[in-house]
């Protein structure tokens, strides 16, 4: 577990924000705060709506009902250019595209207009990857196209950076060095980071504080150590023993 | 077994003498299908490719009907179609088109149009939806999205014009009830097949035929060096 940051400014307020699709609802969370500068792992089984909340703090969908702060500012669909390019997000798949590893961490540079300068190759020796830097990107193995995935995001330098299970069936090698990369860019950068998770060691090795999503509801929020060992909800606590409470 | 050997002989001759009706021939026909093919493109593409990335569309079964219906249009019912529509009493005679090569390209198109825009549809919406969603992430703009899935789908998309192609470049029934294979003007490399092989000019009919493979075996070459070509940028 790693110290909460000081700085406890919200950069996310959600105030009683639902989705639902087709008239089913799939995500109603009273009030969440994703505060500046934190780690905040999203814990919780499949199909708790951990995904779409974090399609929901993208902009990449409205939801149903309820609204989204943003730094203070109440968010409307679709959001200027400019706010939607300061958060991005890594999907549990890669989604790479058919080009090489290079041109994918490039593609974000390239769609702002802005240079490479070098930041590219940087990028890629932070995840290991420079050597294949001119390899085409659906030759990788899976734990290699989700640190390209991963470097495609980390050169943007987002304010926030939305993580979809991102070690989700990787060998623990890889494992190891996108949680390394995570805690890095997080103390490095002070980059803001929502991680969706349903390793919930994974989230008390990396997270400043955790939530409980079940059904799309929001059971519990608390700093990490609060919410292994002393849960307000027993539910929590049957969570993070591994407990089947869904 | 002789006439085969006859006809390969021949087409060897006639290729290699450059012979002028042959040239003039290949020419129109080249130039009547490259040119509904640039304009099926042109419009299918987009259009296609809209219809690929359309998260809803209004009446989707009934567009992809009449899409489907389109890619199998039988080419002579097409022809008759353009013909009474520039026939004299067709509501377009004063266009003046039929018998000319603008009659050959407009039934064409008709031809090529559904294919590309419905092969494209294919190709474009078959991509992982999630991709969407994570170029959007990553800050793409609607246009951006719509360019760089059009991009990853670009084997498909260029499938869909080598397709439209080889259908048009291949057909006979339009253009023959359209052009009239008149020598010199509307003559082209299938009509003329059909006019040798009524004549009994099996040899001669066989080499034309040989002739418009070759043309189509290069055509799909050079749309597959495009593909890479445009891979090899999309990497840099």
């Amino acid at each position: 577990m790693v110290a909460t940051p000081s700085a406890s400014n919200p950069l996310y307020i959600l105030e009683g924000v639902r989705k639902a699709y087709g008239g089913r609802t799939v995500l109603d969370v009273e009030h969440l705060e994703v505060r500046c500068g934190e780690v905040l792992a999203v814990v919780g089984p499949s199909g708790s709506g951990k995904s779409t909340l974090l399609r929901l703090l993208n902009f990449l969908e409205p939801p149903s009902g309820g609204r989204i702060l943003f730094e203070g500012q109440p968010i409307s669909l679709p959001v200027p250019l400019a706010t939607l390019r300061r958060v991005t997000m890594v999907f549990q798949r890669p989604q790479l595209l058919n080009r090489s590893v290079e041109a994918n961490v490039a593609y974000g540079l390239k769609l702002r207009g802005r240079p490479r300068d070098g930041r590219v190759q940087q990028v890629l020796a932070r995840v290991g990857l420079a050597s294949l830097a001119g390899a085409p990107a659906r030759s990788l193995s899976g734990g290699e196209a989700q640190r390209v995935a991963l470097a495609r995001a980390l050169v943007l330098e987002p304010q926030a950076l939305l993580l979809d299970e991102p070690t989700a069936n990787l060998d623990p090698y890889n494992v190891g060095l996108i949680e390394d990369l995570i805690r890095a860019q997080n103390a490095e950068q002070g980059t803001t980071i929502v991680l969706v998770t349903h390793n919930v060691f994974q989230a008390r090795r990396l997270a400043h504080r955790c939530a409980l999503l079940l059904e799309g509801r929001l059971i519990e929020v608390a700093p990490t150590e609060a919410f292994f060992e002393e849960s307000a909800d027993p539910r929590t606590a049957a969570f993070v023993r591994g407990e089947m409470v869904y | 077994m002789e006439t085969l050997l006859d006809a390969l002989r021949q087409a060897l001759r006639l290729l290699t003498s450059l012979d002028p009706r042959l040239l003039e021939i290949v020419g129109l026909s080249l130039r009547v299908s490259l040119g509904a093919l640039a304009l099926s493109t042109l419009i299918g593409l987009p259009v296609g490719a809209a219809l690929g990335l359309a998260r809803r569309l209004p009446a989707r079964g009934l567009l992809l009907a009449a899409l489907h219906t389109g890619m199998g249009l039988p080419p002579v019912v097409v022809g008759l179609f353009v013909y009474l529509l520039l026939s004299r009493s067709g509501p377009l005679a004063g266009l003046d088109w039929l018998f000319t090569p603008a009659a050959m390209v407009a039934a064409q198109v008709i031809i090529a149009l559904p294919l590309v825009t419905g092969l494209t549809m294919a190709a474009v919406g078959s991509l992982d939806p999630d991709l969407r969603l994570q170029l959007r992430a990553l800050g793409a703009t609607t246009w951006q999205t719509a360019l760089t899935l059009v991009v990853e789908a670009r084997l498909g998309v260029l499938a869909a014009v080598a397709a439209a192609f080889g259908s048009i470049i291949s057909e006979v029934g339009a253009v023959l009830l359209v052009g009239g294979n008149i020598e010199g003007k509307t003559r082209v490399l299938t009509t003329a097949i059909v006019l040798e092989t009524r004549k009994g000019e099996f040899a001669l009919a066989l080499a034309l035929g040989v002739v418009l493979l070759l043309l189509a075996f290069l055509a799909n070459g050079l749309l597959l060096r495009f593909a890479g070509l445009l891979g090899r940028e999309e990497r840099g």
